[in-house]
């Protein structure tokens, strides 16, 4: 699903994230990237969502070369990834409908294929009932999982979330990895970033440490 | 047949939606539309200017003739014969002669020189004909070509138009019609700058939105399609608020324009802006609208590829 070869990255202001990384992930693996802030964890999960572009080496997304992918199918790209940030980056000023509809909208889906997903993906995540509310109105474990809904509401066959439980107290972020523990049952290939350990120990899942742009 | 209902159901939602913001700014979308509403405004008003004033001096025109000055040499008998050839000519509906005997009587009558002009020998004055131009036949260029025509004669000393201004008046209302296009063009150009300028201003203040929906697989097109809309809304309204302003205009100054026209002893009605104007404004106001957006939207709004996305 996910094949990193050699993968150095860059930054224009001269720092190195990532050097001469490589790894892969299998389809329907849950893996988590692990290692302190600045080890390249979120570096990864960019060039994996195609949000940069390596400066050396391969990186194979879906089957796809992501360096010989052109711009203008960027966006098709990320239609078959669920991205969930620590800053949820939820729109404010629109209903949690509304948020979590978006990829679909994007995506042409038609408007009874919309409704009946938006309340599929609020309903595995808790959420069902609040589509008309704000997402200003509610608790930050719940605007995380309003992300998280978004993520997965176009069913993509790979999610990859970055810190998803950054600013969640410990029953929240268990109750978030649970969430995606479940989506990993059905068959999403999920790559988590983060840096609670006790949370990846808890899980069983496989790790990826990272230190240093590498693997340690 | 589902793509297609899909296809129109977006666009209508980004044509709502776009409305709907401009209905929440209202104030920020009044100032647009009515600085573009006055740009569109002015060429039109000038076109009716220039329409009216050339259809003006068309009503004027049975009051235009020629005075055609004939050699002293050519005897009333001559100048009788020519009136006689000149009545048949193309463009001419009468013509009049004036000869010499009673031109010089009028000048007695009428101008008090009487005494004076009883000291001379011989009348000084020329035989004259008086041509009044056919209706179908009195535009400058056709009456120019009559005079010419006629002073060409070996009988014929000068010819005079009576209504030399009309000619300048022509000239000068062909200049307005140029001007006319670069004013136009000038303020097409312009309407082109505030749309552009607005819309750039609303892609900063969406940035957020426009993020999320590049990072969730929106398309370029697609992030760009209710800034489009919006574009095609200010026009469209603008060009509406354009016709207006000169309807207002045209209902203001039709009064003046009765009474300067009864002065003249005629019946003259100022022609307003039509329905067909009212398409031909929302039509240009939704193309110049589309291309500031358009322009403005190409250059804010990247590409959601790596590295901006």
């Amino acid at each position: 699903m996910i094949r990193f070869e050699r993968v150095s990255k860059r930054y224009p202001n001269g720092r190195e994230a990532l050097s001469e990384l490589s790894f892969g992930v299998e389809q329907g693996e849950m893996v988590f990237l692990t290692g302190r802030s600045g080890a390249g964890k979120s570096s990864v999960l960019k060039l994996i969502a195609l949000l940069e572009r390596p400066t050396r080496g391969l990186v194979v997304v879906n089957g796809e070369n992501t360096a010989k992918l052109p711009l203008r199918r960027v966006p098709l790209f990320r239609r078959h990834i669920g991205i969930v940030l620590q800053d949820h980056q939820l729109l404010m000023d629109r209903p949690v409908f509304d948020n979590v509809a978006l990829p679909l909208i994007v995506a042409d889906t038609s408007f009874k294929e919309i409704d009946r997903r938006v309340r599929a993906a609020l309903d595995q995540v808790g959420l069902l009932g609040k589509e008309r509310v704000a997402p200003i109105e509610l608790s930050a474990g719940e605007q995380q999982r309003v992300g998280i809904a978004r993520a997965i509401v176009s069913k993509p066959p790979l999610l990859v979330a970055d810190e998803p439980t950054g600013n969640l107290d410990a029953t929240l972020a268990g109750e978030v990895m649970g969430l995606f523990r479940r989506f990993n049952e059905v068959g999403v290939t999920v790559v988590v970033a983060t840096h609670a350990q006790h949370l990846v120990q808890a899980s069983g899942c496989r790790q990826i440490a990272l230190g240093d742009g590498r693997l340690i | 047949m589902a793509s297609l209902s899909n296809w129109i159901a977006r666009h209508g939602q980004a044509l709502i939606s776009s409305g709907g913001h401009l209905a929440r700014h209202g104030f920020a979308t009044a100032l647009t539309v009515i600085v573009m509403g006055l740009a569109l405004a002015l060429p039109l008003a000038l076109d009716l200017l220039v329409r009216n004033a050339r259809g003006a001096t068309g009503d004027f025109s049975d009051a235009v003739g020629m005075s055609v000055y004939l050699k002293p040499q050519v005897t009333e008998q001559t100048a009788r014969q020519l009136a006689q050839n000149l009545s048949g000519h193309a463009g001419v509906a009468n013509v009049t002669l004036i000869t010499a005997t009673q031109g010089l009587e009028e000048l007695r009558t009428q101008s008090g020189f009487g005494a004076a002009l009883d000291a001379l020998s011989d009348n000084p004055l020329p035989n004259v004909l008086a041509i009044r131009p056919a209706a179908d036949a009195s535009s400058p260029a056709q009456l120019e070509l009559l005079r010419r025509a006629v002073e060409a004669w070996p009988e014929v000393d000068s010819v005079q138009l009576d209504r030399d201004w009309l000619l300048r008046f022509d000239a000068i209302l062909d200049l307005m019609r140029h001007m006319l296009w670069i004013t136009a063009t000038l303020l097409a150009a312009g309407v082109i700058a505030v749309v552009g300028n607005t819309i750039r201003l609303e892609i900063r203040s969406r940035s957020a939105e426009i993020e999320v929906t590049q990072l969730v697989g929106g398309s370029r097109a697609f992030v760009r399609r209710p800034f489009l809309y919006t574009g095609v809304l200010y026009g469209l309204i603008a060009g509406g608020i354009a016709w207006g302003i000169v309807a207002a205009a045209r209902a203001a100054l039709a009064p003046s324009a009765a009474r300067l026209a009864a002065a003249y002893g005629q019946r003259f009605l100022l022609e307003g802006p039509s329905a067909c104007e009212l398409g031909w404004l929302a039509l240009a106001g939704i193309v110049l609208g589309w291309i500031g957006a358009a322009l403005a939207s190409a250059h804010e709004i990247a590409r959601s590829g790596p590295g901006r996305g």
